[in-house]
């Protein structure tokens, strides 16, 4: 199994990495402690989740009514909506557009939507110059990578990493003062925003009755690439909806509390359309691509819950397996505990896609914190089934759960079985474990002891004591 | 409560009858202390968590409808583990759904509990005459704690037994890394979430360290001994059933 092989290697990659434990290990627990503090300070955080869930769940049994609602709306605003089934379909609009326009030069702000759609690669080929203007995303956007969390792109890198890139591709003198750093990447951008014929930015929210679409961020970027240039195109996935403006009071508390521990992201932009006659701010078009991709496919259904999922990236943050591995272990555009569930649903042909679900303990620390109550684990669970139903089993451990399932269906073979152990365990274990075990078990025993069995189990004790008692009465 | 004595069946789980056999002698003992009449069924065996965490939902069901006809009818049921416990009530809904085992799954789930709740919340006691001279601290297993709510209540038994000086473990709520097959298929990232525990339990330098599962146990303790540290990792049960050497 070659494709195994590579999820493998990219987690043990990752395990090795010195750099990149350090940089997880700061990055995560700030989140998580910010996160935790944030959510204390509120007075009802259940009860603020509870209705973020509702908002999410009644927009998503809606969809059919508010998708053309808010379609409507911004068309009614001057601005131009597109229908994408696909990545296809949404990148070909674009650079259609960005032909017929005449642009040259793209700018970005950050947009998971985009990287599922593989944007960038597409506008480079067809000849633009694109440029994230999302610090993290500029950082991997010069390093040449793909970001490995949600809302922070660049987790996987330290601060002495950024330095590097810097110094080579900005001309930045050797330091690692961050308000420095950040001074470099800004002039550098600078240009870039006015020089830039059209800006593309993702969606937090696209509101129904409205017809704004709503873009949280704390850098400022969103806001100057969406108003600088004078096209602007904005990609939402067709889920990301809520059905009223009033409804965004509940869900930007529970985002921006979420995904970074603040009361309010920095920004937070409503667009609805264009600039209108006579406004001298704002593009002169504005599009937005609703972004389907397989999300439909996902309504009604097992998953369905993923859908109620606002990009928050506290799951990533809490979850053990993302600290210890980060995101790009997961080779897929979306990582940690969430990204395990829609990858296999939206990257359908990533070959390593049904191994994600794997990587995890079930341990449940990310449906304890998603601010929309996602039961993650329960689908995890479901994934792993559909994985056996189709047939992407390890031999071994499919004979392993045979012979596990005759075991436990058979109090016979069930004894048996325990009775032999204790007569191996008897010759082989040495001062009370095992320091090695036979393949595959040789996989625990590599950095933990097993325990010997005791000389006799449970049930055989409790049946002796059983019958003592029943004789000395 | 009724009046009477009550009884209730021990469903000890595999992992217990044949490698801790003490922990389901200690959970019989504080559960007869209670003046509760223990019943423990010679045919229960498992509840079916590997085959359905793996998957494999043919041989969940299998398992699990065997254990819901041995438990058919019976009074409580309590179990020394609160993932073995979160299986039957929370995860059997969905392994019987839409099957004619829909019914019973639910009605067992209704009666099952995890030791600690049973023992604080069932039972209203916190007193259990236990004693340790030592230092202790608590790991919450994953499982109990997210799907049950368990956590104060071993807390809260911890908390009387003479003796014994409870201190907080740093990251208490982080998973140990056992999951299951989690543990030998992801072995590396299990290790690596084991490493982060340990170094949390040494931080501590306690005596014992207490949960409330023996998967996490023997992760808990596999990690200990390989890597020559002095704590050990004991069940919960175990303490308070006064089961554990001072050393």
């Amino acid at each position: 199994m070659p494709q195994t092989i590579a999820f493998y290697d990219r987690v043990d990659h990752a395990l090795h990495d010195s750099s990149l434990q350090t940089a997880l290990h700061r990055a995560t627990s700030r989140f998580i402690g910010n996160r935790a503090s944030a959510i204390s300070a509120l007075g009802d955080a259940d009860r603020l989740r509870d209705q973020a869930r509702a908002i999410r769940a009644h927009a998503l049994a809606h969809l059919d009514e508010l998708l053309p609602q808010l379609a409507a709306n911004v068309e009614a605003r001057g601005g131009h909506v597109c229908w994408a089934s696909d990545g296809e379909e949404a990148r070909q609009y674009i650079i259609e557009l960005a032909h017929a326009r005449g642009v040259r030069s793209i700018v970005k702000s950050k947009s998971m939507a985009s990287e599922e759609i593989h944007l960038n690669e597409a506008l480079e080929a067809a000849g633009f110059e694109v440029i994230e203007t999302d610090l993290g995303e500029y950082i991997i956007q010069l390093a040449g990578e793909t970001p490995s969390h949600i809302i922070a792109p660049a987790i996987h890198k330290t601060r002495e990493q950024v330095s590097e890139l810097f110094q080579q591709h900005l001309g930045m003198p050797p330091t690692t003062e961050v308000p420095l750093m950040i001074r470099t990447a800004r002039q550098a951008l600078r240009q870039r925003f006015l020089q830039a014929d059209m800006g593309i930015s993702g969606v937090n929210f696209g509101v129904a009755d409205s017809g704004a679409i709503v873009i949280v961020e704390n850098e400022g970027n969103a806001r100057l690439s969406t108003t600088v240039p004078r096209i602007h195109v904005a990609i939402m996935g067709i889920e990301r909806i809520v059905a009223r403006l009033a409804d965004l009071g509940v869900m930007l508390q529970v985002l921006a509390r979420s995904a970074t521990g603040q009361k309010l992201s920095v920004y937070t932009s409503l667009i609805s359309g264009p600039a209108r006659p006579g406004e001298e701010d704002g593009p002169e078009e504005f599009h937005l691509v609703l972004l389907d991709n397989g999300r439909s496919q996902i309504l009604g259904g097992q998953y369905a819950e993923s859908l109620l999922c606002i990009r928050c990236g506290a799951c990533l943050n809490a979850c053990p397996v993302y600290q210890a591995i980060g995101g790009h272990a997961y080779g897929s555009v979306y990582s940690g505990p969430i990204g395990a569930i829609l990858t296999p649903l939206l990257q359908p042909d990533l070959p390593d896609a049904h191994l994600l679900p794997q990587a995890s303990s079930l341990c449940g620390a990310c449906q304890e914190v998603c601010p929309v109550r996602i039961a993650i684990p329960d689908m995890l669970l479901r994934h792993r089934a559909d994985a056996v139903k189709a047939g992407k089993v390890n031999p071994v451990e499919k004979v392993a759960i045979a012979g596990y399932t005759l075991t436990m269906t058979h109090p016979a073979i069930y004894n048996a079985g325990g009775k032999a152990g204790r007569f191996f365990s008897r010759i082989l274990a040495r001062k009370g474990h095992f320091r090695r075990l036979p393949p595959p078990l040789h996989l625990w025993t590599k950095q933990r002891d097993f325990p010997a069995l005791p000389p006799k189990s449970f049930r055989e004790l409790w049946a002796e004591r059983k019958n003592q008692r029943r004789s000395s009465s | 409560m009724t009046t009477g004595r009550r009884r209730a069946i021990l469903f000890a789980t595999c992992i217990v009858d044949q490698l801790y056999p003490t922990v389901g002698l200690a959970a019989a003992e504080l559960l007869e202390q209670q003046g509760i009449d223990v019943d423990v069924p010679s045919d229960l065996l498992c509840c079916g968590q590997m085959a359905f965490n793996a998957g494999f939902r043919d041989d969940a069901y299998a398992v699990a409808g065997r254990t819901l006809e041995v438990l058919r009818g019976k009074g409580d049921v309590v179990m020394p583990s609160g993932s073995c416990a979160a299986m039957i009530r929370h995860l059997y809904h969905e392994l019987f759904a839409h099957t004619p085992f829909a019914g019973m799954a639910a009605e067992l789930a209704h009666r099952t509990y995890e030791l600690s709740e049973y023992l604080v919340d069932g039972l209203g006691v916190t007193d259990v005459g236990a004693r340790f001279n030592g230092r202790i601290t608590y790991h919450d297993a994953c499982h109990g704690l997210r799907f049950l709510g368990v956590g104060k209540q071993a807390r809260a038994l911890l908390s009387r037994v003479q003796g014994a000086e409870v201190v907080p473990l740093p990251g208490c709520d982080q998973c140990c890394g056992f999951g299951g097959l989690f543990a030998i298929k992801q072995h590396t990232i299990s290790t690596a979430m084991l490493d982060r525990k340990i170094e949390a339990i040494a931080s501590t330098e306690a005596d014992l360290v207490v949960t409330g599962d023996v998967s996490c146990m023997t992760q808990i303790a596999g990690g200990l001994s390989r890597r020559n540290i002095p704590t050990r990792a004991r069940h919960l049960a175990e303490v308070l059933a006064n089961m554990v050497d001072a050393r």
